[in-house]
């Protein structure tokens, strides 16, 4: 198994050797892959619609107008009897037959960091192992899928992009800014004849160095990284980073604004194969001035992730496709005296889409004083169990962390059923 | 001839004069004992200890049937000094200056030219930085880490003990800001309590001072380990009646009162050491006892911890591994106590024990590795440990290499990198590998993509005026010499003579733009190497 032991690193930089390939496939491994693909019709991508600095669940999918928590919020209803969304969502509002949301999430950690690696590890941060976030797992775990590109990318990273964690390097999410044009550092300045021949000059520098220690330096995987990389920069697939190759009624679906963009890219690297699309949205740390905060946000959420909802449905990638929207944490009930809401991790919402998971769904409750805890409190890990079934594994299977040997399973939640019948 | 041997022993001897001038010039200051040992048994030459560390070494060897490689060319050993305690390669300059002094000096010359420069303090700092406050950037206002690091930096130039500079981090009371030790509480402040976080406090100062997890134990008795839950939680009382609020940090009465496992009762925790309890001071503050208790010369697992990150901080590996749980590890090895006794009877003398640890035989040996033993011959250290660079000295070498002289040694580059995007940039997406900094792993992708085509990369090669590449292609005239001051600026070697060949060849009959090109196409090369990217 890989990284299953707790050698020192030489033996894991040898054993990547041999799984060469398994994060970063060449054209070669393409139709293997292929075949190894998961039957039609389950779920084997994620796109990650992250919310960074913890979205109010009142301003969003869990409105209590006319309480004294709600303030000024209005609710909207939507598709699904019953079940109101916060003013702003005009276009989810349409989508909630594919949406389900939780509004009773509920955790530990009030920090953004910890609060950032708690929802996309599944796990408490802890000083002496770090967990793979779920898009590292879904690497790790699933075929290659096709893609000679990064299979794990975070678009508009902020603070905190997925990591791979005690699986490596190179499970990192490739970071990318907004996807309009070409993707940095892919192509080379200078021409064919002359990249040529400086990669055949490298080879003489390379093969003076391994002289003597050739074993080691092999154990190094710079050529192989090389090699990747070089694949990489060939490949056809880097066009699914230009999302200015969509017409232009595509591109003004999903808001002409750089989230909107990063929605747009992610459902057209899903298409080539990526497994796992982070895209972020910033700002939302509405301590000041919460309600214009999150009407300025919702501008841009609203179409972005309708639009991608929408889009992957008519393409009929969204029952292979699981979106998950979501932030660290959620806000006060109580409004502070700067018209703000701070962090409140007890009680905040999530919501959830596609890949053969039941929408049209709002499990749990909170309370409309804002005092009480909600019911069916469901912490983060069930989120992650439930998306790991969605994609054929099993959440209780142990990867063995290196250096201290620990087994760490995929997911220490329990799936939610009724997002799976 | 003769002259210039008579020269070489009086500058030798000017220079041993000067070092014993300014030991004993600075001794009262510097080499102030730390607080909590005032009788330190006599010094016992370095030399002592190296040859003790070197036996103990061969020893192994011997044991497992492996042959130790021969040392590394001095221009190896150069850069690996460099690296590790600057945080970059040499400059050209430096290169020329070392290749004309004598060799049997000159290693040990640049150890102490780096000792003293303040880049060397600056990095250092950094590096220690990660494992007492880790890479986050805290809570909002109550933590300071640039003033943090620059109050460590300081007092690693000034060679303060280690014990005396642990002491304070645990102990200090005070604002953030004029006590910048302080930040080693604060940075733990919780805004739910209130408070700084006892348990994170208690698990930090076992892990970074003591090697020692004791994370474990917080929910749970350990599985494997002797660890209760109660040593965690004793520990962690000591942090208990600790306070940070706009007034500082200071310590007040009691408020930690963790739950029992089975009633979930608050329970009254008294603070309590996991091990040498005969070592704990009676008297004082919560914090201050830890804190005596923490840094006494006896408590070895202390300075095992120490010089195991100085080890690795050097050499780019672990002596014993993991670097924050000693004592559970699968192999101690016999040189650490050798080392570690000797850090503790010199009173935490952080610069002795860089130059012990440079100054043995096993960092000087050569990284080669042949196709058979090498992993095992590897993990014996019988040959030097290839580890990869971390981001900012990847990026420090990529500006260094671009420059012929050395960067401003004022200010380090991580300062002064600061201010440029570019370089911030680079860093983030070369990827930092965070608090557990010293797990290997292979080079990634986007790593790859940056030096290959990446716009900083891309600055420091191309003709320029100021880059290296082209004053070369400027300065050296002869084919030859070109090649060869390209591969000293990039990879700190001179070429073989096939790659001399090569690359004379490439230049051949070529000048101005066109021979600039072919230069930038020589260092694209360079750096593109594994043996750019990687110590060995």
């Amino acid at each position: 198994m890989l990284l299953s032991n707790h050698r020192p690193p030489v033996l894991d930089r040898r054993s990547f050797l041999a799984a060469a390939g398994v994060c970063w496939l060449t054209p070669l491994a393409t139709a293997l892959a292929r075949q190894a693909e998961r039957a039609p019709g389950q779920a084997r991508s994620v796109i990650l619609i992250w919310l960074d600095g913890g979205p109010s669940q009142l301003e969003t999918f869990d409105p209590h107008p006319g309480t004294k928590i709600g303030g000024s919020t209005k609710g909207i209803a939507t598709k699904i009897k019953g079940v109101q969304l916060a003013a702003g969502f005009a276009q989810l509002a349409d989508q909630m037959d594919s949406v389900s949301l939780i509004r009773s999430m509920v955790s530990k950690e009030g920090d953004h960091e910890r609060g950032t690696y708690l929802m996309k590890t599944g796990y408490r941060p802890d000083p002496t192992v770090e967990h793979p976030s779920i898009g590292a797992i879904c690497c790790h775990e699933l075929p290659g899928g096709g893609a000679d590109i990064p299979r794990h990318i975070s678009i508009l990273t902020a603070r905190w992009p997925s990591r791979g964690g005690f699986l490596g390097g190179e499970y990192d999410a490739f970071q990318i800014d907004d996807p309009k044009g070409e993707l940095p550092d892919v192509s080379t300045s200078v021409a064919s004849a002359r990249a040529l021949a400086r990669a055949s000059d490298l080879e003489i520098v390379e093969r003076a160095f391994a002289r003597g220690r050739s074993n080691r330096v092999r154990a190094t995987l710079h050529q192989e990284t090389l090699a990747r990389a070089r694949v990489m920069m060939s490949s056809e697939q880097l066009k699914a980073f230009d999302v200015t190759r969509e017409p232009r009624a595509v591109l003004d679906s999903y808001g002409d604004t750089a989230f909107g963009r990063g929605c747009l890219a992610a459902r057209r690297l899903v298409e080539v194969g990526v497994r796992c699309v982070e895209v972020v949205l910033t700002g939302w740390d509405s301590h000041v001035n919460n309600h214009e905060v999150h009407k300025t946000r919702l501008k841009e959420l609203d179409p972005g992730l309708s639009a991608l909802l929408r889009d992957l449905k008519e393409r009929k990638q969204l029952d292979q496709t699981i979106v998950i929207c979501c932030g660290e944490f959620g806000r006060t009930p109580k409004i502070n005296l700067a018209g703000g809401r701070d962090h409140w991790p007890t009680g905040f919402s999530l919501a959830l889409a596609g890949g053969g998971i039941r929408g049209g769904l709002a499990l749990g409750e909170t309370d409309p004083e804002g005092v009480k805890n909600p019911t069916r409190p469901t912490p983060i890990e069930d989120v992650h169990a439930t998306v790991l079934t969605a994609l054929g594994l099993d959440p209780a299977k142990e990867n063995v962390a290196p250096a201290t040997g620990r087994p760490i399973k995929l997911s220490q939640g329990k799936p939610i059923h009724e997002l799976l019948s | 001839m003769a002259v210039g041997r008579r020269d070489i022993v009086f500058l030798g001897v000017v220079l041993a004069g000067a070092v014993t001038l300014s030991a004993s010039a600075l001794g009262p200051v510097m080499r102030k004992p730390p607080r909590p040992d005032d009788k330190r048994p006599p010094q016992t030459d370095i030399e002592t200890v190296v040859g003790a560390v070197d036996a103990a070494f061969r020893e192994t060897w011997e044991a497992n049937g492996f042959t130790p490689a021969a040392r590394a060319p001095d221009m190896a050993i150069f850069r690996r000094l460099d690296l590790a305690l600057k945080g970059s390669i040499p400059s050209l300059e430096e290169i020329r200056r070392f290749d004309k002094q004598p060799p049997d000096t000159r290693l040990r010359q640049r150890l102490d030219q780096l000792l003293a420069d303040r880049r060397s303090a600056d990095y250092l700092a950094e590096r220690f930085a990660r494992a007492y406050v880790g890479t986050e950037d805290g809570p909002f206002l109550r933590f300071r880490r640039r003033r943090f690091v620059a109050w460590l930096s300081d007092a690693i130039h000034a060679n303060r003990p280690y014990g005396a500079i642990v002491h304070d981090l645990i102990a200090d009371d005070g604002l953030w800001t004029d006590h910048p030790a302080t930040n080693f509480i604060t940075v733990t402040y919780d805004e739910a309590t209130e408070l700084p976080n006892p348990e994170r406090l208690g698990a930090r100062t076992a892990r970074a001072f003591l090697g020692v997890r004791l994370d474990c134990a917080q929910c749970h008795d350990h599985p494997f380990q002797s660890w209760k839950q109660n040593d965690f939680r004793g520990l962690a009382a000591f942090f208990g009646a600790t306070r940070s609020n706009f007034h500082g940090t200071s310590d007040q009465d009691n408020l930690y009162h963790p739950l029992d496992r089975k009633t979930l009762a608050a329970v009254d925790i008294k603070p309590k050491v996991p091990f040498r309890e005969e070592l704990l001071p009676s008297e004082g503050s919560p914090r201050a006892r830890l804190a005596a208790w923490v840094v006494d010369p006896g408590n070895r697992d202390f300075s095992r911890a120490a010089v195991n990150r100085v080890w690795a901080l050097v050499t780019g590996r672990p002596l014993v591994a993991p670097i924050d749980d000693l004592r559970a590890a699968d192999a101690d090895h016999p040189a650490l106590d050798i080392l570690a006794d000797d850090f503790a009877a010199h009173g935490h003398d952080l610069h002795r024990l860089i130059r012990v640890v440079a100054s043995t035989q096993t960092f000087q040996l050569d990284s080669e590795g042949d196709d058979t033993t090498s992993e095992a011959r590897e993990e014996a250290w019988a040959s030097f440990p290839m580890t990869r660079l971390r981001p900012e000295q990847v990026a420090a070498s990529l500006f260094q290499q671009a420059s012929t002289e050395a960067l401003d040694s004022q200010a380090h580059w991580l300062f002064r990198l600061v201010r440029s995007t570019g370089v911030n940039d680079f860093v983030r997406r070369y990827g930092d590998v965070g608090e557990d900094e010293f797990d290997a792993r292979s080079g990634t992708i986007p790593q790859r993509l940056l030096l290959m085509n990446g716009k900083v990369a891309r600055e420091r090669i191309d003709p320029g005026f100021f880059v290296s590449s082209s004053r070369i292609a400027l300065l050296a005239p002869a084919d030859r010499e070109a090649v060869e001051t390209a591969y000293l600026a990039v990879i700190t070697r001179r070429p073989s003579s096939d790659e001399s060949s090569h690359f004379a060849a490439k230049l051949a009959g070529s000048s101005g733009g066109e021979r600039r090109q072919r230069l930038t196409d020589l260092f694209w090369t360079l750096i593109n190497s594994s043996e750019f990217s990687w110590n060995h």
